[in-house]
Order: C-alpha cells, then structure tokens, then sequence
C-alpha cells in the first residue's frame, strides 16, 4: 500500500513535468519549423530588404513585409488605444463602485463576449462598423473613407479583446485586499484617490500583464480583422486607410498562388515575423512588470 | 499667600484633572447589524483624553467593528446597518453632511497587519500630508523625517527612503503604518490587534511607542491578549457578544470584575 501510494506520488510529479516541457518546447518548436520554413526566402533576400521593404510583387520576386508589419502594429496599437480605457474603467467600476449582483451579471455576459466565434464579429463590422467609419466618423475629421480602414479594424479588434483584458483587470480589482484601502482611506483620502494611488499602482502587474494579453491577441486575430480593414498593400498615411495585416496576408493567400517560386516560403517568414513582433512585445511587457515591480 | 498658591495649585491640579477626563469619543447606542446578524448591540461608552482605552473581549466579539465605526470604514461594507451617534470632539460622525476625510484624519488607523501603501517609504508618509494638501517639499520632508524618529524608524530606513516599503520587514513596516498614520496629525490612533502578526520584539516596540505616545494622544486598542491589556491600558471596555458587559478604568476592572464572564475571562486569560 505503502509503496504503491509512493509510486503514485512519485509518477504524478513526473507527467507534471512532462506536460510542462510539451508546453515549453511547443513555442520553440513552431519557431524553428518557422524558420526553417523561411529559409528559402532568406538565402534568397537580404533579411533588412524583406523587413523595411514596402515592395510586395510576388511575381517579380520581390517581397518587402513593411507595409504589413506596419498595418498589423498599427491596428493592434488603435485597438488597445480604444480598449485600455474601457476595460479599465469598467472594471475598477464592477469591482470597486457597483452592487456585488452587478459583477455577478456582468460576468457570463463578459463570457459570452469572449465565446462569439470571430468571424460573427467580422460580420458585425462589415455592417456596422465600415459604414460608420465611411459615412460618419472620417467625415467628421474630414477625411475620406471607404469604411474599410484601419480603425474599422481596430475598433472591431477592440470590442474582441474587451473580454479578455476585462476579465483579467476584474481579477486584479478583486484581490486588491481590503484593507489597503481601509488604510488609504483613514489617512483621509476619497475613494477615487485610493484607487488612483494605491490600486492602480497594487495592481500595476497584473493591469500590464492584461494589456500584454490584449496586445498579443490583437496582433494575432486574423479572420475579422482581414474582412473590415481593407486587405490593400500600402503604408497607410492615417486611421481611415486600408491596411492589410499579417495575419490576413497568410490567411488569404496560403495554399493559392504556389506556381510563384519562394510564395510559400515568403508567407511562412510573414508567420515568423508575426512570431518575432509578439516575442519582442512579450519581453518589453516583461520588462515592464519587472520595473513595475520593483516598486 | 502659601495658602493662596495652594489653593492654585490644586486648582490647576483639578483642572489637569479635569482636562484629562474630557471625553474625545462618545459612542452613543450604536447598534450594527449585518445580513440579520445583530453585531453591536446598543453600545454606549466614553472614551477619555489622553488615555490608552482597551477594547477587550474574545474574537468575534464585535471590537473590531465597533473600531471601524469610530471612523466610518463600515461604510465599505455595505451589508453593514449602523445606527446611534458616535461623537468625536463634540461632532456626530454619522451626520451625513460630515465630511468623512476630515473625519478620518482625526485618526489613525493601525491594522492587525501592516498594509503599506504601494510606493516609497518616503511617500507612504508624504502620502497622507499631501491630501492635506501640503505641498512644499521641505514641510513634507521635515515632517517625514520627523515621524519616522518618532516611531524609532528613522535611523533604519534613512539611507532608503526611496525604496519600496514592501521590502522593510513585518515590524518595521507595522511601524511605518504608525508613522504614516501619525503624520495627518491625528488626535485619536485606532489600533486593531497591532502586535498580532508581529515577532514579540516588534510588538514590544509598539507597546512601547504606544506608551510615549498616549501623552499626545489618545489610543483606543483593540486586542484580546489580556496580558497586553494589563500592560497598556489605562481604560478598559470589555465586550462580549456584541454587548459592553464592564467598563471602568483598567485597576478597578482588573482587580474588581463584576460579570463572571469577565472573572472568568480574567481567570483563564494569559
């Protein structure tokens, strides 16, 4: 009995480990299969040339990602630009200020924000969105637009990411202890001022560890961003542009188009960037929580 | 002329005496419910001047939230029902056009555990002066400096004012809640088992402060170690179930108890 309780302990620590390392060596190994993947293209291409080029014609062998890269930070930055303060202020609302059967609602409605499958949003801002971003929104800054734009993106993007960043922010809010705002609030200090001074800086971890999420998220979502924001190879000049993301550009053309030598190849290093961008984004939210922390 | 000076004299010597006994708190049937629970029940009492008062009892006796009404931290609870007046200085705290901040700033506060504020040792103690609205940085710095010698912090942390308080240890940092507290220059400190989570050094620190500090202000502490009680109090309050059962000044409660379940408090207390 005694022996079999032993082995059981033992085993269990053991494919805890082994679940552990599948999870670790999955980023590792997409990456390499990226890399390989591309390799054609870079032996090809000098690697600057394929990053800050804006040339993209296939046929002529020429790929230059910069307009994509450009559209994709572009787009995820409008969104989280629209995303931050709404989710932050709903859920320092939910947690601090609203009646507890409030934030009991509130939760599987964030939820079922979160199950909607993509593509419903994307059709959302086809109806929606591009014709307010077109009829009304770019007028009002006197601009032109199609509708079919960078913000449509965005704005799509950022009511895709409000559940994640939300639910995160609401966990935040929640495990503030109590007592850090009893002691904030006997120095004489009004509510407001105990969540601006003592919660935000609490729990500046986790409300950067969120956006790091929403960032990432947003970087990635391929399907609704590709249907509003325009899919045209340009570095757009303003938000009411047409872009086209990384992620739009492998999801279009993947599989079409292989009669061009190095096409696949070239879509795979966009696949590598995009893994790049969102490794390179993750170490600078790191970085950040690192600071943040050492306060 | 002798008899006149002694007449003076004693005189001063009531008035001295006089002035001490002058109530800073009077709570008047407050009674607290909470979800039907009936947690105060009719609770009136006077807290003098100038004195450390203790708040005895067993846990779950309702010292810590009779505390929590004296400066209306009830209020973040909203299932919490207060009713009574609480007069501090003369002012019901439970007028509702009070203002509460003022209110708080009256007292402050010290937690079973110390929760500093996430920043700065330094602006932990600027924290509260700047609510006050003090801006200029020698005022803050003279007076941080100043509280900080005055819980004996000051010779520990001066060369890392900067550095976060959450790095200081568990004593020190309940002494830096002291401070930050002393700071807004309150009249009345409100201390909830102080020394609960700290190492018996640290919370004979504390008791020690206390001592010096009674003569400034007056201390309402709330702990249920009887052997704290006996070395601190000056005043006692002993509660039970939500009910003030003896209250008197600490020898006569101590060495005279009424109620058996004080005797019997007494008896098995350490």
């Amino acid at each position: 009995m005694l022996l079999s309780r032993k082995l059981t302990d033992n085993i269990s620590s053991k494919w805890m480990v082994t679940c552990l390392t599948f999870c670790l060596l999955l980023p590792l190994a997409i990456g390499t299969g990226l890399v390989f993947k591309s390799t054609p293209l870079l032996s090809e291409h000098r690697l600057s040339e394929l990053v800050f080029s804006k040339d993209w014609f296939p046929s002529d062998n020429r790929f230059g990602f910069w307009s994509f890269i450009v559209s994709s930070v572009w787009v995820t930055v409008l969104s989280l630009i629209i995303s931050i303060p709404l989710c932050l202020l709903s859920a320092i609302y939910l947690t601090q200020y609203a009646p507890k059967w409030f934030l009991k609602f509130m939760r599987p409605v964030i939820d079922i924000l979160a199950g909607i499958p993509s593509v419903v949003y994307g059709v959302w801002g086809l109806l929606i969105v591009v014709p307010l971003v077109g009829d009304k929104i770019a007028p009002f800054f006197g601009k032109e637009s199609l509708g079919y734009s960078l913000l449509a993106g965005a704005i799509v993007l950022a009511v895709m990411s409000i559940p994640y960043i939300l639910n995160m922010l609401l966990e935040v809010f929640r495990q503030m202890p109590v007592e850090l705002g009893e002691a904030s609030l006997a120095l004489g200090a009004t509510k407001w001022e105990t969540i601006k001074h003592s919660f935000l800086r609490k729990g500046s971890t986790g409300i950067i560890s969120a956006f790091g999420l929403g960032f990432s998220k947003a970087l990635g979502e391929t399907i609704a961003v590709l249907m509003v924001v325009g899919n045209v190879v340009q570095i757009p000049k303003s938000m009411f542009d047409s872009g086209y993301t990384l992620p739009g550009l492998i999801a279009n053309n993947y599989g079409e188009m292989m009669s061009i030598p190095s096409y696949d190849s070239a879509l795979m290093f966009g696949a590598l960037l995009l893994f790049v961008i969102i490794v390179i984004i993750n170490v600078i939210f790191r970085y950040i929580i690192y600071k943040s922390e050492a306060l | 002329m002798s008899t006149q000076i002694e007449t003076l004299l004693k005189s001063n010597l009531t008035t001295t005496v006089v002035h001490n006994n002058i109530p800073v708190v009077e709570i008047d049937k407050v009674n607290v419910y909470s979800k039907g629970h009936h947690i105060l029940k009719n609770v009136s009492t006077i807290i003098p001047k100038n004195k450390i008062t203790v708040l005895l009892g067993p846990s779950g006796c309702g010292k810590t939230t009779l505390l929590k009404c004296l400066n209306r931290l009830t209020d973040l609870y909203p299932d919490l029902k207060v009713s009574g007046s609480i007069r501090i200085d003369g002012d019901n705290i439970f007028d509702a056009h009070k203002d509460i901040t003022a209110i708080r700033q009256k007292m402050g506060l010290l937690l079973q555990r110390p929760y500093p504020l996430p920043m700065s040792i330094y602006d932990n103690i600027a924290y509260g002066l700047k609510l006050k609205g003090i801006r200029n940085k020698k005022i803050i710095s003279a007076k941080v400096e100043k509280h900080l010698k005055e819980v004996a912090l000051w010779d520990e942390v001066k060369d890392r004012l900067k550095t976060s308080a959450q790095r200081l240890s568990i004593g020190q940092q309940q002494r830096l809640c002291l401070a930050r507290g002393l700071a807004v220059e309150p009249e009345i400190i409100l201390a909830d088992e102080p020394s609960s989570a700290l190492d018996p050094i640290s919370s004979r620190v504390i008791e020690e402060e206390f001592i010096k500090l009674k003569s400034g202000y007056t201390i309402i502490l709330v702990t249920h170690i009887l052997r704290q009680a006996k070395r601190l109090a000056d005043n006692v309050i002993f509660m039970y179930y939500g009910e003030i059962i003896e209250s008197g000044p600490a020898q006569q409660v101590f060495e005279n108890p009424q109620s058996e379940i004080l005797k019997e408090y007494l008896r098995v207390g350490h």
